[in-house]
């Protein structure tokens, strides 16, 4: 019996048994559960996009909340509206790995610290019954000091002013740059206006706390986060970046002038 | 009836997997930060503990000497992506904070040494239950070591605020070394040496003993 087990056919059969059955096991758990999966992907990605507009109701579907939401894809070249691939199946998170579909940012261009850009990205709108923009949502994100920042900030209807700031993913330090998740500080945003008299971003994190008594800090700026200094300085640069020229101000502004 | 009862409390305190063997370190590092995520965790290498014991228990007796090692490892590997795959369809959240570590449950030294050193050796229910024991003893080390990182590190228990922070408004300072993974270092170490006192005979003899000095003089 036990040279019957270590002989040569019998290795042969029990490696080849048992890896059909795992397998048969592995690939029909995979399939069956796809579905479920999918939808929980898109559940999240969906929730992020709502509390990070600072729109999440609690006790409400997300579901059923996203109904009022617009996703529509955005040319970030030319800045206008593209129906260059469905919003259903794009994915903007695999493009920015797509040579295909994205392009290296150059060194000096590239103060948020993201390497790539995607050409197509999603944003988000939301109309009130009579078709006015009231809320519009942007990804941004950007490097702090361990991590990519992943988040969203959401736009008023005159596309200046902040309804909402935050980030659904990062790495910081916790405690420190990890309190980019702290509700209150993340309220100092709303109501911030993100640009200038030129029209130039000035949308920041001060480091320290700001004067109430300065007006164009009192309408641009928010408090640092204590231990934080890079965390902070990575998030004034990512939004120097994506509500600037090279971001999403093209856009803006073809959005301002009717005809993205 | 005793022995299957030694098989299944044994690992808890007696042959603590982490405390005794320092099995399966890596992972009590990684997940211990919050209580919710440490639960799934314990709970998800328990049930790959026993049932990897228990199917390689049962064909015990055909798998050929040569090839055990990689047969036990794709039983393990495979029970480890059904794992994931629930977690990521029921479990979203918690499945996105334990992220790789469930895929790492693979090389938890606690699976493939009971695999090794007991099922193979042992019928499949008896098997199955020290799978289960030493999931047990692993998910113990790993919640005590996570009750004191959340509760210090974070001020809460299941994401419940215990001790209301400064940050929102508290008194409590949150000690941020506790969410780092180098304290549970120093949380395991300290678990290892209360069990030690309570337990002496799991104390390791030394490897040497100083001699005493010679009182002679030097020539």
């Amino acid at each position: 019996m036990s040279s019957n087990k270590d002989s040569i056919a019998n290795v042969l059969k029990v490696a080849l048994l048992v890896c059909l059955v795992c397998a048969i096991i592995v690939s029909t758990a995979a399939v069956v559960l796809r579905p479920v999966q999918q939808e929980n992907r898109q559940l999240d990605l969906r929730r992020n996009i709502l509390a990070a507009a600072g729109l999440l109701q609690e006790g409400v579907s997300v579901q059923e909340q996203f109904e009022q939401v617009e996703t529509r894809l955005v040319n970030l070249e030319t800045g206008e509206f593209s129906d260059e691939f469905d919003t259903e199946t794009y994915n903007p998170r695999d493009a920015i790995r797509d040579p295909a579909l994205s392009e290296p940012v150059p060194g000096s261009e590239d103060i948020a610290g993201i390497k790539r850009r995607e050409q197509y990205t999603e944003v988000y709108l939301i109309n009130d019954s009579e078709g006015q923009l009231q809320t519009l949502i942007l990804p941004i994100r950007g490097y702090g000091l361990w991590s990519t920042l992943w988040g969203f900030v959401a736009l008023g209807s005159d596309l200046d002013t902040v309804r909402g700031l935050g980030f659904y993913e990062h790495a910081e330090t916790p405690g420190l740059g990890g309190e980019v998740d702290n509700p209150s500080w993340k309220e100092q945003f709303v109501g911030k206006e993100v640009y200038g008299e030129q029209g130039n971003v000035q949308l920041a994190v001060k480091k320290g706390t700001v004067n109430r008594s300065n007006e164009m800090e009192a309408t641009h700026m928010v408090d640092g986060l204590s231990g934080a200094t890079l965390t902070s300085r990575g998030v004034t640069n990512l939004i120097q970046y994506w509500l600037g020229e090279r971001g999403f101000k093209p856009f803006l502004n073809n959005l301002e002038a009717g005809d993205a | 009836m005793s022995e299957t009862r030694k098989v299944l409390l044994g690992p808890i305190f007696a042959n603590n997997p982490i405390a005794l063997q320092i099995l399966g370190i890596c992972s009590a590092l990684a997940v211990t930060t919050s209580l919710n995520v440490t639960i799934v965790m314990c709970i998800a290498l328990t049930a790959v503990t026993a049932f990897s014991n228990l199917f390689i228990s049962t064909i015990r007796n055909q798998i050929p000497g040569s090839i055990r090692i990689i047969v036990q490892m794709t039983i393990i590997a495979s029970l480890v992506i059904v794992v994931d795959q629930i977690l990521k369809a029921y479990a979203f959240e918690i499945s996105k904070q334990l992220s790789v570590f469930v895929g790492l449950i693979i090389t938890n030294c606690i699976v493939m040494g009971r695999a090794e050193a007991f099922a193979m050796q042992n019928p499949p229910g008896l098997s199955f239950i020290d799978g289960i024991g030493n999931g047990l003893g692993y998910s113990v080390v790993l919640l005590f070591v996570a009750v004191i990182r959340e509760l210090l590190g974070s001020g809460s228990l299941f994401g419940v605020e215990i001790l209301t922070t400064v940050n929102n408004g508290g008194w409590y300072i949150p000690n941020g070394l506790l969410l780092l993974p180098p304290s549970a270092f120093f949380i395991i170490g300290g678990f290892i040496w209360i069990l030690r006192t309570i337990f002496k005979d799991q104390v390791e003899e030394n490897e040497f003993t100083m001699k005493a000095h010679v009182k002679k003089e030097a020539m």
